[in-house]
């Protein structure tokens, strides 16, 4: 088991090695740092807008690169929350107490020297559990049958939609609406068009790159659009060699970073928990075992190093339940599944053995990208802070033009921008009444899959809803949903501190970064 | 008291979602075959979807109702960018319009150009500025480089 896992590791690091696999890892993790850095710009609206510019190469590539920007935002996210006090990028925002404290201390510099250290550590475990986690699940996956996958999709879309931040009940409504929203265009058994409004460039469905760009361009520029001040650079004058901690400062922050990437590694495994949830539990458990828990938020280390690496170990371990089972667990991992789609791969446990290349090359990439970011943050870390410096107001037009003509060049066809105006103005809406976009996308990716799987489970079994109960794996897949619900309504009834924390939290993410999962 | 239910944000929310859940369910049960849960017609899934959201709905609607209005909640942010809003709306709008019948180079300037008028501390001067640059980076890049099928130059449609 171990040694045909580490030869097909071999296999994929020749895939990975090849010289423009490399380029396009390298361009992927150059941008997604460039966009972490920016406040403003997250790595949803950015994957969204390469979407369309990746059509052209070959689907290895393609990956790597989307892949890299998911990964590399992580490492610019966090200079944005340590330097700025800005959750740009929500999974750092709870970097932001402590680091931001050190930062006016002077120590600003060895906090990102931590950080990089934390997420490469973080980041190196989570690929761990990728590779010797994977080829046991898609082999207990295979066996699947059409109502079991039905009943692992409706665990996913629920986890996904209650945990994600916001509202429970408005993260299940998100996702009812990215159902429905995947249902438009012809129906695959009766080719009858649904939802079309009778316009026939909707038989194909909702373009996935017109829907992502206008719930997390245009409804997010709307939503930030005069409101993101030109940011307090005074302390951003950060070099080379401030980044080395004091020994007594890594002495602190080892234990801390183990800790943060067990809970990290712990939170992949969760369907629907992304980063953001995985660093918040590292930030509570850091606080809880810490024997000056009253300090916290004057500048401890070890609020900087377990969140960071947590986040790394979560954002690698995010892509097993996707790569392997073809459920993503958020909006970004739904965005790469599309982007799978799009290059006409199938997604599934059956991946693994129909393109071994996309599987294997992609988690030698995650090393391979991990070490080129340590290598571009560490001696490049001036020329980061200064993007930082960039205002808001060149940035958003840009990436409108960017945005219509990625949406363009999806099928060339101006009624897709146009789409995409409407979608982003319906998104801006929805933000205002606080729903959660991402959910949306989630929902959208996996719905037509879904409905497929529900009417071959119900055909099998003679219309008997029950089978969800009789066959055992997905009666533990809908019993697990329900638990989570359950837990989800006590904690809301019985914990309204918790409820609260998390609800001031948001509330400060949002001003920064609304569209952001 | 109704007028008071009226300035939470999560009426509108529940309001909207059972609206919008009903005109789900009532559209696919008038105009889709709905068959049987064995042979499923094309209605049956988005009738499931839409009842679905009706409830979610109503109980959005249900908790905004019970819970205390927090006295600082509006409905639309407190600072309105109508101008904003607009030209960020406008900037793709002007893409389509100027590209259908100008070509990319155009369409790239006034997408560029409309948005950025959306910041209020930008002035004309600036945004033309800005509008330049991404024209002749968008036009080398989507045109000589990408080959997009997209004229760069056209008149009429």
């Amino acid at each position: 088991m171990i040694q045909s896992a580490l030869s097909d590791l071999w296999f994929g690091f020749g895939v990975a090695l090849e010289p423009h696999n490399i380029m396009w890892c390298f361009i992927g993790v150059l941008i997604g740092n460039m966009v972490g850095v920016l406040p403003g710009m997250g790595p949803l609206a950015t994957i969204s807008i390469l979407l369309p510019l990746t059509f052209g190469i070959k689907p290895v590539g393609a990956i790597l690169m989307l892949a890299g920007v998911f990964y590399g935002a992580q490492y610019g996210g966090a200079i944005c929350s340590i330097l700025l006090n800005l959750p740009c990028h929500p999974p750092h925002a709870v970097t932001c107490l402590d680091g931001f404290p050190l930062t006016k201390q002077g120590r600003g510099g060895a906090a990102l020297g931590i950080t990089v250290i934390a997420s490469f550590i973080g980041a190196s475990w989570g690929i761990t559990e990728m590779i010797f986690l994977s080829p046991v699940l898609v082999k207990v996956a295979l066996e699947f049958g059409p109502s079991e996958i039905c009943a692992l999709m409706f665990l996913g879309l629920l986890a996904g939609s209650t945990l994600a931040r916001g509202s429970p009940l408005k993260g299940i409504a998100m996702t009812l609406l990215g159902l429905t929203l995947g249902i438009v265009g012809s129906d695959l058994d009766t080719g009858m068009p649904r939802f079309t409004a009778g316009l026939p460039n909707l038989l194909d469905g909702i373009e996935i790159v017109g829907l992502a760009l206008g719930l997390f361009g245009i409804a997010e520029f709307m939503k930030s659009v005069n409101q993101i001040t030109a940011v307090n650079t005074s302390y951003t004058r950060v070099g080379l060699r401030d980044l080395k901690p004091t020994r007594e400062e890594l002495r602190r922050a080892w234990p801390a970073m183990f800790r943060g990437t067990l809970v990290g590694s712990l939170c992949a495994l969760i369907p629907g928990t992304g980063p953001t949830i995985a660093s918040f539990i590292a930030y509570a458990t850091e606080k809880k075992i810490s024997k000056t828990p009253e300090k916290f938020g004057t500048g401890m280390i070890e609020g900087v190093a377990s969140p960071e690496a947590s986040t790394h170990s979560s954002v690698q371990g995010d892509f097993i339940p996707t790569m392997s089972l073809g459920i993503p667990g958020d909006a970004v991992m739904a965005l790469i599944l599309g982007a799978l789609m799009i290059q006409g791969v199938v997604p599934g446990p059956q991946l693994i053995r129909t393109h071994p290349d996309i599987f294997w090359g992609l988690i030698a990439s995650f090393w391979i990208g991990n070490i080129m970011l340590v290598l571009l943050n560490v001696p490049m870390i001036g020329i980061w802070v200064k993007l930082l410096a960039i205002p808001y107001k060149y940035l958003y037009p840009s990436a409108m033009f960017f945005l219509c003509i990625g949406v363009y060049s999806t099928n060339n066809d101006m009624f897709q921008v146009g789409e995409t105006v409407v979608i982003g103005l319906v998104g801006y809406i929805l933000l205002l009444l606080d729903f959660h976009p991402a959910p949306i996308l989630l929902g959208f990716v996996l719905g037509p899959r879904f409905e497929e799987n529900f009417r071959r489970a119900m055909m099998i079994e003679r219309g008997d809803l029950t089978v969800f109960l009789r066959h055992p794996i997905s009666l533990v897949f809908v019993s697990l949903a329900f638990s989570l619900v359950a837990t989800q309504i006590y904690l809301r009834l019985r914990k309204p501190k918790v409820a609260a924390a998390e609800k001031a939290l948001n509330a400060r993410i949002d001003a920064v970064a609304p569209a952001e999962p | 008291m109704f007028a008071e239910q009226l300035k939470k944000r999560d009426v509108y929310a529940g309001v909207l979602m059972t609206l919008l859940g009903a005109a789900i369910s009532l559209n696919s049960y008038a105009n889709y075959r709905l068959g049987t849960l064995t042979q499923m017609g094309p209605g049956m899934f988005p009738l499931m979807l839409g009842v679905a959201m009706t409830l979610v709905g109503m109980l959005i609607l249900g908790n905004a109702i019970v819970a205390e209005r927090d006295p600082d909640e509006t409905i639309l942010p407190a600072q309105r960018e109508w101008r904003g809003w607009a030209c960020i709306l406008a900037g793709p709008i002007a893409f389509i319009v100027l590209g259908q019948y100008f070509g990319l180079a155009a369409a790239t300037f006034g997408c560029v150009f409309v948005a950025a008028l959306g910041e209020r501390s930008s002035s004309v001067k600036e945004a033309a500025i800005l509008a330049a640059i991404i024209t002749v980076v968008g036009c080398v890049v989507f045109s000589l480089v990408l080959k997009l099928s997209f004229p760069l130059v056209r008149w009429g449609v």
